[in-house]
């Protein structure tokens, strides 16, 4: 008897919609060993991970706001997934988005600028994104260079500049020395949506791209352009589909996504520009683009569970002390697990009873 | 299971098989690829198996070389039973096999390339030597030295019989070897073959031409969906009763209509040269044609010649600078994109169903927009209308008797036959001007390539000219006006029909009268 990987004749669909939820189930049974090894009680520590968070109102909010910046982050990533481009660096644009945005914030500071700074911020954060973004594209397009390495590369200068800016030339002069700019003001700020809540404007946005990616995926005939891409370059090819177009196109998008990302968080939750403002949004949006299925509503279903696993975390670290890192471990875990159960998307597992009539006879 | 009774074999002196299934079977999943199969070979004969594709073929090959294994059933080797682990194995025992496909390293020498399919650690030195000398003695020309990609397919082919020959083996099978050559080097290798089978080898050899197996081979036995139908002496059976049990049925004869009108050019080519895109491409020289509407015009030519070339700078996947080398219906268009040139009334349908006509994992709806998002009414703004693609879908499916599953199913879902009609109708649903299509029925059942010829032909009827190239001389000839063969790059000047021999086109495809063609080029236009 043994267990085979036999191929389906297509894609099976139900698969495609509880392959992640298995994924989810398998990492969840291998936290339980890893937190029995940490010496904590499995079940109190998946409690405080991912039922604690849902319980209370401030907690729930707290999750739309960390989910916002993954989702959006996550919806263009997917984009260039789709279309077979490899953008690793959503952290760089993220960081880029929310340099280019404080520009505008800082060298208004305390001017009677009116309302259309935060509209001028947000804009700038999505250039500045979509610009950072343009040059790994440039150069594999151009040079045949991966955009994989460039991209993540580029996540770095874009943590250095960032450092930079904050350390010198827009250091608070009344912040103690600390690395940071002057908080915003109000006309530079993204607004709350319940007052002296958390929840903001920004996850409104983020909906509304969720929205906007669904219909540009499955009704517009770029959305089309770029599923066939991806899936079938030749055949793209031969339907008139320039690839290199749709990676300048999906990472400029991407980019510019992630840098609305990463203004909104500078000017809504922090309110500030300094540095650690990403706790690794721009990567975590990799796995939540993944667990989504790289579809938009996935995305968005992915994006607030992984955003519960931020909050969990920090209760986790609280309440029981364990760190903070096991939250990566567990990130990782979980796109191990949706990357290997894909693999049930176009194969099924068979038990084969194997017959003995076929006897092995000497050659 | 009742074992159809076995005519006499070919030579009754030699009643002990070599090689031996029986009810050999392969599932693949659901799908029987081989249906408990009962085959019988003997020394000194020259086995046909035969069927079309789909049938079983293959896998009834791959699994007595050792790279299948079979679900049940047996295989027995001088009447002993026996398992094989891979194909190191059966080379062991002396079984051999010259592929379809050849798996040779183009920027390897041809002693380096045997030397790799060796299993032994034989010095190259040696093996040159040896190479040299099965080459000579079985009348196989191969410069031992020299590099894959600067060969021929028929030498690419001797490179792989050589190979399989210089172990010396017992049984050698050859899948589909007539396939890349042309008439004269399929001659040639007949002649190898039946000394091969007079020095006492067995020869298992899969075709579906039925002239070529009722010439060559001493016995053939038939498969049918994975089942075997019969075994029978080719050489007494017709043509017409070895079609009928391949197929099962009567093959509708393709109708070409008493006479069709031409009309005016409707795609030119003004002595187009194009550099290759790839490494060990080929060069495209001076080709020059006109076409006329109402006309089909057939290129042949082995494969590797510049016909892929050709259909990419015929369909715009590759751009000519000058756009005057390439007119569709008067528009000079040579720099124009694929899509543009669609809009201008051409339609392409390239060799590849699967991954460059279509995107496989893609349902038949989204490949009916690929091609048909240029110049039909399925995109509006910028937004796809999803019924317009699903009546097209429809549509296809009805007028070219399109078999699936469901309404609306993965491109690799369907068989090559029904995906083929897919891809042809689709395009020809929207009434082309231009229709460019390579290999219309490779690999196709002889139902749906029926279809598929009778809709060119009624394409062409309707006023369409329609450009058809294939490897399949029959095939061109049975529905082409004229008749222009590729070789190196070269186009020849067209031939009419009446005057396009089996040995002129043969001459043509070896690149006989190369040096003759070049001088009227540049009176060209």
């Amino acid at each position: 008897m043994q267990l085979v990987l036999e191929k389906r004749a297509e894609r099976s669909r139900t698969i495609a919609l509880v392959s992640p939820l298995i994924a989810i189930g398998l990492t969840l049974i291998t936290m339980s060993i890893l937190f029995a090894v940490l010496g904590k009680n499995p079940i109190m520590a998946l409690g405080v991970y991912f039922i604690a968070p849902l319980t209370d109102g401030y907690s729930l909010q707290e999750i739309a706001v960390k989910a916002t910046p993954l989702v959006m982050i996550a919806i263009g990533l997917s984009l260039c997934y789709l279309a077979n481009a490899w953008n690793i660096g959503a952290e760089g644009q993220f960081l880029m988005g929310a340099v280019a945005g404080s520009w505008i914030a800082v060298n208004t500071q305390g001017t009677d600028a009116g309302h259309w700074v935060l509209p001028a911020m947000l804009v700038a954060g999505a250039v500045a994104g979509a610009l950072y973004a343009l040059i790994p594209a440039l150069c594999r397009v151009k040079f045949g260079a991966s955009e994989i390495l460039t991209s993540l590369m580029l996540v770095y200068v874009a943590d250095l500049v960032l450092d930079y800016l904050v350390r010198g030339p827009w250091r608070d002069p009344a912040g103690f020395n600390f690395p940071t700019t002057a908080e915003f003001d109000p006309v530079a700020t993204v607004p709350v949506l319940i007052e002296g809540g958390r929840l903001h404007l920004g996850s409104i946005i983020a909906l509304v791209v969720v929205a906007g990616a669904f219909v540009l995926l499955d009704r517009t005939i770029k959305g089309f352009e770029i599923r066939v891409v991806g899936v079938a370059p030749r055949a793209a090819r031969f339907g008139g589909f320039n690839a290199n177009q749709l990676v300048l196109l999906t990472f400029a998008v991407s980019g510019a996504l992630a840098g609305l990302a990463g203004i909104i968080e500078v000017a809504g939750p922090i309110g500030h520009l300094q540095p650690g403002i990403s706790p690794g949004y721009g990567f975590t949006a990799i796995i939540v683009a993944f667990l989504g299925r790289l579809n938009p509503v996935g995305i968005l279903i992915a994006g607030l569970f992984l955003a519960l696993t931020f909050i969990g975390g920090e209760q986790a670290q609280i309440t029981m002390k364990i760190p903070l890192d096991v939250t990566k471990v567990f990130q990782g875990i979980l796109l191990f697990y949706v990357l290997a159960c894909d693999s049930l998307i176009l194969y099924r597992f068979k038990l084969v009873f194997t017959s003995r009539q076929v006897q092995s006879g000497a050659g | 299971m009742t074992p159809m009774p076995d005519p006499a074999p070919a030579d009754p002196n030699t009643t002990h098989p070599l090689l031996q299934t029986i009810g050999l079977t392969k599932r693949y999943g659901d799908f029987l690829a081989n249906d408990k199969i009962d085959l019988e070979v003997v020394p000194r004969e020259i086995h046909a198996l035969l069927g079309e594709n789909g049938a079983g073929k293959s896998t009834l090959v791959k699994t007595i070389y050792g790279l299948v294994q079979p679900s049940a059933g047996e295989l027995r080797w001088q009447g002993a039973p026996i398992r094989l682990s891979g194909p190191a194995e059966a080379r062991s025992l002396g079984i051999g096999m010259v592929f379809q496909h050849f798996s040779l390293f183009d920027n390897l020498t041809v002693a380096e390339n045997v030397a790799l399919g060796l299993d032994g650690k034989e010095p190259l030195k040696a093996i040159t030597a040896r190479l040299a000398d099965v080459a000579r003695d079985y009348g196989l020309p191969l410069d031992p030295k020299r590099e894959v990609w600067q060969l021929s397919v028929g030498e690419r082919q001797r490179i792989e019989i050589v190979r399989a020959l210089m172990q010396n083996p017992k049984f050698l099978i050859l899948d589909e070897p007539t396939a890349v050559l042309t008439p004269q080097e399929a001659d040639q290798l007949f002649v190898v073959l039946e000394r091969l089978k007079a020095e006492g080898r067995a020869i298992l050899y899969i075709s579906h031409k039925l002239d070529e197996v009722k010439r060559l081979c001493d016995t053939a036995t038939i498969l049918r969906g994975g089942k075997k139908v019969a075994t029978c002496n080719p050489k007494r059976e017709t043509a017409a009763s070895l079609a009928r049990m391949m197929v099962g049925t009567e093959i509708k004869e393709v109708m070409p209509p008493a006479e069709r009108r031409t009309t005016v050019p409707r795609l030119v080519v003004n002595d187009l040269t194009l550099a290759p895109a790839e490494l060990h491409g080929v060069r495209l020289q001076n080709i020059s044609f006109e076409l006329k509407g109402g006309e089909i015009l057939g290129i042949a030519g082995v494969a590797g010649n510049g016909q892929d070339e050709l259909f990419a700078a015929l369909s715009g996947e590759r751009l000519v600078k000058e756009p005057g080398t390439i007119i569709l219906d008067g528009l000079a268009c040579g720099n124009r994109s694929i899509t543009e040139r669609r809009k201008m009334g051409a339609a392409f349908v390239p060799e590849e169903r699967l991954g460059h006509g279509t995107a496989p994992r893609m349902r038949l709806s989204e490949n009916a927009l690929l091609t048909g998002h240029a110049a039909s009414a399925m995109v509006r703004h910028g937004f796809i209308d999803a019924a317009a693609t699903l009546r097209t879908v429809d549509l296809t499916t009805e007028t070219f008797d399109v078999r699936k599953a469901k309404r609306d199913p993965e491109a690799a879902s369907l068989s090559g036959g029904n995906l083929q009609k897919f891809v042809v109708g689709r395009e020809i649903l929207r009434k082309p001007a231009v229709l460019v299509v390579n290999q219309p029925t490779w690999g196709v059942d002889a139902g749906a390539a029926a279809i598929i010829r009778q809709a060119l032909i009624d394409l062409a009827s309707a006023g369409a000219a329609v450009l058809v190239t294939s490897q399949d001389l029959d095939e061109l000839v049975e529905i082409s006006d004229r008749i222009a063969v590729m070789f190196h790059g070269h186009l020849s000047e067209p031939l009419p029909r009446a005057e396009a021999t089996r040995e002129r086109l043969g001459l043509l495809m070896g690149g006989a009268n190369l040096d003759r063609k070049e001088a009227p080029h540049a009176a060209g236009a």
